[in-house]
């Protein structure tokens, strides 16, 4: 019995070499990146239109953490919002705590000892300076490079989590500063133990910079990517290192000269092209200048009270007025507006949160970029959802 | 940073027809505020942002606020004739003030180092007559901030160039930032509503609310 030969199912066309597909010529290709995605630094997507591998249209879309964080302030007392600041960019829970401190201080008038000021401004510098350190291991993990920098930067992490776990019991969620002051007093020898750590930074630092200036890589696909220009930055409301990026000397510790940091020696790096190179590059000389401060402060540091006598936490109200008070956190302009009533709750508690508008721009940056490119980009700007999302 | 009455007086010539006041502030913080009528808001920001003495060049925050109706109670004191003897008699004067939503811009500038200056925007009321006019084509910074506000306040911003829910997904009903909001009895997503969680749904959304 003989069957008779059939011939093979073609689903597919083979082309010969060289000749473009004619069926998707010119067509567009949404793709959704997120909200499960590696690079995304937690649930958000970016719905991508493609031609090719340019990107013609991004549209950022969020909101996967939002619990209204606003609102459930809203219901509470002034104190009971503090430790939850900590969870809004949850990297960098000492400034976040420090700018809702202020922002009260400024509501109710309030006095802080200049001991819990030299305080706020070592937790801060040391906030900053692990917050850059991981960013930039994000962003080298986002550039392909799987592990070793962001390994080199949880190391030195670490060292400053110890810091903040001996000084405030939690390595993360630190609920530290209070209204007209901060909670405890240094326990014994914490001065020392940051001062080593503060004296072995600059080795760390050269140490990666001999591992990451000059990499090929890093340079081949920061250099000229995304291009954020001085205009726009500044008209979109872009703050932090990404605005000083794109070359505009704007930094609110010399601005609104907050927290005796007018006390202290610093300058403000500024870059020249605006492009992810530059925002790295940024970054990694903010953390000298850190240091400089963080020096600085550990020698003299006062000693006395680390809270005014006469605030009060137990039935707080201030009287019915607004503030807006605002810091310089390490992914930019940190602010908390409050409207009180003269209640123990706040009438209106808003937070403008950095992360999310330097979002804004994220469209502009990828518009033409290679879809690759749009990890880096977003790498560059530096989001945590938690604030984003509030 | 020149005084506020006077960025007052500036905005009153720039913008012929604009009504500006002054909003008091009694707390420590004295962070006074422009209110200005909604008609003109945009040609008012448009001038802070460009006049060359201000150059508010930077809003760094813009956010809404819920201001219910409200009753008032005043004791006033009120001359009266009690029993054939002209007295001083404290009365209760009780006034009620009409709802509406609010925006609140805080602007700075970058070239010029200076700030807050407070900008403020009000609807008419809360129900039908709340758009206001979109500061996002004088700053751009505004844009994801109105959407926002739209999303949580329900103000509806003319001129925005993509005015959409941001944190709430596309097809949610109410605005949850007002003071009057009442939060869903059923927190946990289920696909078929059964039992108490039906009963508390339809109390929660009566029929008639629906439509």
């Amino acid at each position: 019995m003989s069957v008779a030969a059939e011939p093979p199912v073609k689903n597919y066309e083979v082309l010969p070499k060289g000749a473009a597909n004619s069926s998707t010529e010119g067509e567009l290709l949404e793709v959704a990146m997120g909200p499960h995605h590696p690079s995304t630094h937690g649930v958000f997507r970016m719905d991508v239109v493609l031609d090719g591998e340019r990107v013609v249209k991004l549209k950022p879309v969020f909101g996967y953490l939002h619990r209204n964080h606003e609102k459930i302030a809203e219901g509470t007392t002034y104190l009971s919002s503090m430790p939850y600041t900590d969870r809004l960019d949850y990297f960098c829970s000492l400034t976040n705590n420090w700018a809702y401190a202020l922002a009260v201080e400024k509501l109710a008038g309030l006095q802080v000892p200049e001991r819990a000021e030299y305080i706020r401004v070592i937790t801060a510098e040391l906030t900053r300076l692990q917050n850059h350190t991981c960013l930039i291991g994000f962003l080298l993990q986002d550039m392909g490079a799987l592990g070793t920098p962001l390994m080199y930067a949880f190391r030195e992490r670490e060292k400053i989590l110890d810091l903040f776990e001996g000084l405030t019991g939690a390595r993360m969620m630190c609920n530290y500063m209070r209204f007209g002051g901060c909670r405890v007093d240094l326990p014994a020898g914490w001065l020392e133990q940051a001062r080593q750590v503060v004296e072995n930074y600059p080795h760390f630092l050269d140490e990666y910079e001999r591992l990451l200036n000059e990499n090929e890589i890093l340079i081949a696909r920061s250099q000229g990517v995304g291009v954020l220009s001085r205009e726009l930055a500044v008209n979109a409301g872009i703050t932090g290192p990404m605005l000083r990026a794109s070359g505009v000397n704007y930094d609110v510790r010399k601005v609104d000269r907050y927290g005796f940091y007018e006390r202290f020696e610093f300058k403000i790096p500024l870059g020249d092209h605006g492009d992810v190179f530059d925002r790295y590059m940024i970054r990694l000389l903010e953390m000298r200048e850190s240091l400089k401060i963080l020096r600085s402060a550990l020698a003299d540091i006062p000693s006395g009270p680390v809270m005014d006598p006469k605030a009060k936490l137990r039935g707080f109200r201030p009287k019915a007025g607004e503030a807006y008070g605002r810091i310089e956190a390490p992914k930019g302009e940190l602010g908390f507006y409050l409207i009180s009533d003269g209640s123990p709750n706040p009438y209106r508690y808003r937070v403008r949160p950095p992360s999310l508008i330097n979002l804004t721009i994220l469209e502009d940056l990828c518009l033409g970029q290679l879809v690759a490119d749009v990890v880096v980009i977003l790498g560059s700007v530096d989001i945590v959802l938690g604030e984003v999302d509030r | 940073m020149i005084p506020l009455e006077q960025i007052k007086a500036l905005i009153a010539a720039a913008v012929p027809g604009a009504r500006v006041e002054i909003v008091p502030n009694d707390s420590p913080s004295g962070q006074r505020s422009l209110l200005v009528d909604s008609g003109h808001g945009a040609a008012a920001a448009a001038f802070l942002r460009d006049d060359l003495e201000l150059r508010l060049d930077y809003c760094s925050n813009a956010t809404g606020v819920d201001w219910p109706e409200l009753e008032i109670s005043e004791k006033v004191k009120v001359r009266k004739v009690v029993e054939g003897v002209e007295k001083e008699v404290e009365e209760v004067k009780k006034t009620r003030r009409p709802g509406f939503l609010e925006t609140v811009y805080h602007l700075y500038s970058m070239e010029k180092k200076h700030g807050p200056v407070i900008l403020r925007l009000r609807t008419e009321n809360r129900v039908d007559r709340n758009h206001l006019p979109s500061l996002t084509p004088v700053w751009r910074s505004c844009e994801f901030q109105e959407r926002e506000i739209y999303d949580l306040y329900g103000i509806i911003f003319d001129g925005h160039p993509d005015l959409r829910r941001i944190l709430m997904w596309d097809g949610f009903a109410d605005y949850p930032m007002r003071r009057d909001y009442v939060p869903p009895d059923d927190y946990e997503y289920e696909p078929t509503p059964h039992d108490e969680v039906l009963e508390r749904a339809k109390r929660h959304c009566p029929p008639e609310a629906k439509a």
